[in-house]
């Protein structure tokens, strides 16, 4: 009997130890703390990423792409005047049930879908000032003007309804902010009355589960068996939280991380001769931009935006400034976006030509403008002062007296949106992977008011009919070649010297297998798997 | 000896307040709004932004938000985070211990290395270990923190592969905190494992923080002992034949402790500040770094709370300070 018991004690201690041996665990080396739990009011990259793992959309992007695929919902229809949208759901679908207050008793439908939207939407849902009434990229993505009604129709149908046709509506669904979270687990903390709960101790539908958060330290995460999609090929999941981007760099050259976003430009050269890791590189989805205010003098004048685009040395700046971080800029979107009009030609770097179209414009001297850089480092511009710097040298070259000039960051994006300035540095990073966040959102019309994105003040009527034309039209390819057709006004209009794509760079350890780069600059590790 | 403490403490109440105007004014000061920062190139509507500004009470005039600070304070909600939404207190008491646990060992590694490092430079003044002494200590106060904490990595964690390169326990060890101090909480979960790791992963944060204080402290104590040291009584001491050890342990040194002991006191201070760099580069939760997010998002609830807690431990570790004195030096008297 006792040996019967020591045998089984023995075997079930192998067995521990085996899964523990055998359990295949990445760890990615984050820049930071999520804010909370709940991407709806999240306005960071990192707090995106970290509730990556835990939550699924109705739609999603493709693992390393833009294209929007079948998240939650299996499939949809769009209506032919492209105002009703009809999601069919995925039925089945298990909650996390990893909560220490709740037990989920049912599986995700359509309740839960409604809910995640309303609670976003609708001032008088119980749950829209929990954690906070700040949904800013619900907001930012125009929903609440956009939305008319959001219906069940059957426990795995929905229907919703917006108030006019709005080409990126899918691909604003697939953005975190529209994350869905459990409305039976919202119910019933409602009732308890804890709220908050739901966004401190998450329970979503996604790949992993939440184990432990411990602020500025660590997230745990473990593989949910029952995923919709399959089990994850990783069984634990841990952000190691180093802020530092050396430190960084030197967990993943001793093996204490797997991935590491946001490495030193400077280590870039030493980490690429590592022979245990890999660096991951594509143009991310931004732009960086110096806009002319073209509805103030001088810059009213097509001729002097030309002269100006053609007076700055592009590549001296991507030289000194981007290094190896950054690819020259043509279009005002970014070349793995969709539509890319490669065709365009850039202005060439030509002080010559550029002093003589001033001189047909009435300035054969030269004028004085103001140039303004942000006080920041941004992901599309490392050292805007600096470049403000490299510009101002060139425009001196043709008479232009540029005056450098900055504001705190709040106060100089305010002024700027408010066109304050004659030239300024801006830029963007896209949010939904769809040209229209960057055609229609920085240079069209209605964002060309005061406060508005568009802080060149562009409305330039030829433009804008042909990107606000393709926000209504559903067929993709007849959508690109609206938005081609636009990259070439673009350029000839010049609202903007386009300065530069900062290009991603992800150095992962060799083990890490089929890690995707996200355009978005996203971290997903589903799908991912690591060598033993 | 209590009329001395009741005294000290009813010091403490209008700095107390003089930190939270203070606190309040300054981060006021500082360019941008908390809303429009997070706002990041979106920008935002201006109805929003004025709605939102008035869910979070930075519509009122200044003053008023102050009153209601101080009210809210008297009540011990200390608000809650604009970034996360968290009350303020339960991240501080979250962080926190992880800052204490690293300023402790800091301190202690300060004071164990740099008393008898300082006493041995005041007994052979002049002697190649003196001034070995003085021109490390120099040397180390005058070593910025970020750079120091980088070379140390790239020595011990990178090259010789000795320590590990950040946080405070390796992946593998999940300890659920209890006390919030990691080395307590692996002996209490019976993981040695996990303390070892623990212990492991402060050598360098400890070192690095510690290194201005214990520059500090072998500076002050090697002056002190050498005034105490061409004392009277000390010639007196040696006259009468007392062994060597005896005289400079009992006779000099506890009198030489009390500019010291000001020094540590102050250096509680010192640590605060120097945990903020150090906690940032070697990814160390504890409060310096989250006040340092705090000042980027112009969080001003963590600010102000923040601020003001660490502030009141300051003051509570300087009238510890104060108190000590007449343990050491009975000559002291606290009546008056």
């Amino acid at each position: 009997m006792d040996r019967s018991i020591l045998l089984a004690a023995v075997c079930a201690s192998a067995l521990v130890v085996a899964s523990a041996a055998s359990a295949k665990t990445l760890v990615f080396c984050s820049e930071g703390s999520p804010e909370n739990f709940y991407p709806g009011v999240n306005t960071t990259g990192t707090s995106f990423d970290g509730n990556e793992p835990i939550y699924n959309r109705i739609v999603e992007f493709e693992r390393g792409g833009t294209q929007v695929v079948p998240g939650l919902a299996e499939k949809w229809t769009i209506s032919p005047d492209g105002t009703t949208y009809t999601f069919n759901l995925r039925k089945g679908v298990k909650w996390h049930s990893t909560s220490k207050s709740f037990k989920p008793t049912r599986d995700f439908n359509a309740d839960d879908v409604i809910f995640s939207i309303e609670r976003q939407w609708k001032e008088d849902n119980p749950y829209f000032k929990v954690t906070s009434p700040n949904h800013s990229y619900f907001g930012d993505m125009g929903m609440p003007k956009l939305l008319k009604s959001v219906e069940k129709v059957d426990d795995y149908t929905i229907k919703v309804t917006l108030n006019q046709p709005e080409a990126p509506f899918l691909a604003d669904l697939a953005m975190p902010f529209a994350a869905i979270q459990s409305k039976e687990y919202a119910d019933a903390m409602l009732k308890a009355g804890t709220p908050e709960k739901i966004d401190q101790d998450p329970i979503g539908t996604g790949p992993f589960y939440l184990v432990q958060y411990q602020k500025d330290a660590v997230i745990r995460y473990k593989a949910f068996p029952a995923f919709w999609g399959g089990k994850a090929k990783i069984d634990d999941l841990v952000y190691a939280i180093t802020p530092d981007a050396s430190v960084r760099w030197a967990k993943l050259q001793k093996g204490e991380c797997d991935v590491m976003p946001y490495p030193n430009p400077a280590d870039i050269e030493t980490i690429k001769k590592d022979p245990n890791v890999t660096v991951l590189e594509q143009p991310g989805l931004n732009v960086g931009y110096l806009a002319f205010q073209t509805q103030k003098k001088p810059f009213d004048d097509v001729r002097v935006r030309k002269a100006i685009s053609m007076a700055i040395d592009k590549k001296a700046i991507i030289d000194a400034v981007y290094l190896s971080t950054g690819i020259a800029a043509k279009n005002p979107i970014p070349p793995s976006m969709w539509s890319y009009n490669d065709d365009v030609k850039d202005d060439p770097y030509d002080p010559a030509a550029a002093k003589k179209l001033l001189a047909d414009a009435g300035f054969p001297n030269g004028f004085e403008t103001d140039l303004w850089a942000m006080p920041v480092q941004r992901p599309y511009n490392p050292n805007a002062k600096r470049i403000a710097e490299l510009m101002q040298a060139d425009l001196a070259k043709i008479g232009v007296k540029a005056e450098i000039k900055s504001f705190e960051w709040g106060e100089y994006r305010k002024r700027l949106q408010a066109g304050e300035h004659q030239m300024g540095m801006f830029g963007w990073t896209g949010d939904n992977g769809d040209p229209d966040n960057f055609l229609h959102t920085l240079l069209g019309c209605d964002s060309a008011q005061s406060a508005g994105s568009n802080i060149a003040k562009f409305c330039y009527k030829p433009f804008d009919d042909l990107v606000v034309k393709a926000k209504t039209v559903s067929d993709q390819a007849e959508r690109a070649k609206l938005y081609a057709q636009a990259q070439v006004i673009f350029k000839e209009q010049a609202p903007w010297f386009t300065i530069a794509h900062a290009v991603q760079l992800k150095p992962i350890n060799k083990r890490v297998v089929d890690f995707k780069l996200s355009p978005f600059g996203r971290h997903n590790f589903y799908g991912v798997d690591v060598r033993e | 000896m209590l009329r001395f403490a009741l005294t000290r403490l009813s010091l403490v109440v209008p700095t107390f307040i003089g930190i939270t105007l203070l606190v309040f004014v300054l981060i006021r000061l500082i360019p941008g709004d908390p809303i429009e920062t997070m706002a990041g190139e979106h920008g935002i509507d201006p109805a929003r932004l004025a709605q939102l500004r008035a869910e979070y009470g930075l519509d009122q005039p200044v003053l008023v938000q102050y009153g209601l600070y101080l009210s809210r304070m008297a009540h011990g909600d200390l608000g809650r985070s604009i970034a996360t939404h968290e009350p303020v207190i339960s991240e501080f008491r979250t962080l926190f211990p992880a800052t204490i646990e690293l300023s402790v060992c800091a301190i202690l590694f300060a004071v164990c290395l740099g008393l008898p490092a300082g006493i041995i430079a005041a007994v052979r003044r002049n002697s190649i270990f003196d001034h070995g002494v003085m021109g490390l200590s120099l040397t180390g106060y005058s070593m910025p923190i970020f750079w120091w904490g980088l070379l140390l990595i790239l020595l011990f964690s990178v090259q010789l592969g000795w320590t590990p390169v950040s946080g405070r326990i390796a992946v593998q060890y999940f300890i659920e905190p209890v006390t919030g101090f990691l080395l307590i909480d692996a002996l209490l979960d019976g993981d040695f494992g996990a303390f070892r790791s623990a212990l492991s992963h402060l050598v360098l944060p400890m070192i690095v923080l510690g290194t201005v204080p214990l520059a500090v402290i072998a500076r002050m104590t090697r002056s002190a002992m050498l005034e105490v040291l061409g004392e009277d009584y000390i010639r007196t001491a040696r006259a009468k034949g007392l062994p060597r050890f005896r005289v400079i342990a009992i006779h000099a040194l506890r009198n030489a402790l009390i500019p010291v002991v000001t020094v540590i006191g102050l250096q509680v201070g010192v640590l605060f500040t120097g945990a903020i760099l150090t906690e940032t580069i070697f990814s160390w939760p504890g409060v310096g770094k989250w006040l340092i997010e705090g000042i980027n998002r112009r969080d001003y609830p963590v600010l102000q709370g923040g601020t003001l807690l660490i502030g009141a431990i300051v003051m509570i570790v300087n009238l510890l300070v104060d108190v000590t004195y007449g343990l050491i030096n009975p000559r002291i008297r606290y009546t008056r």
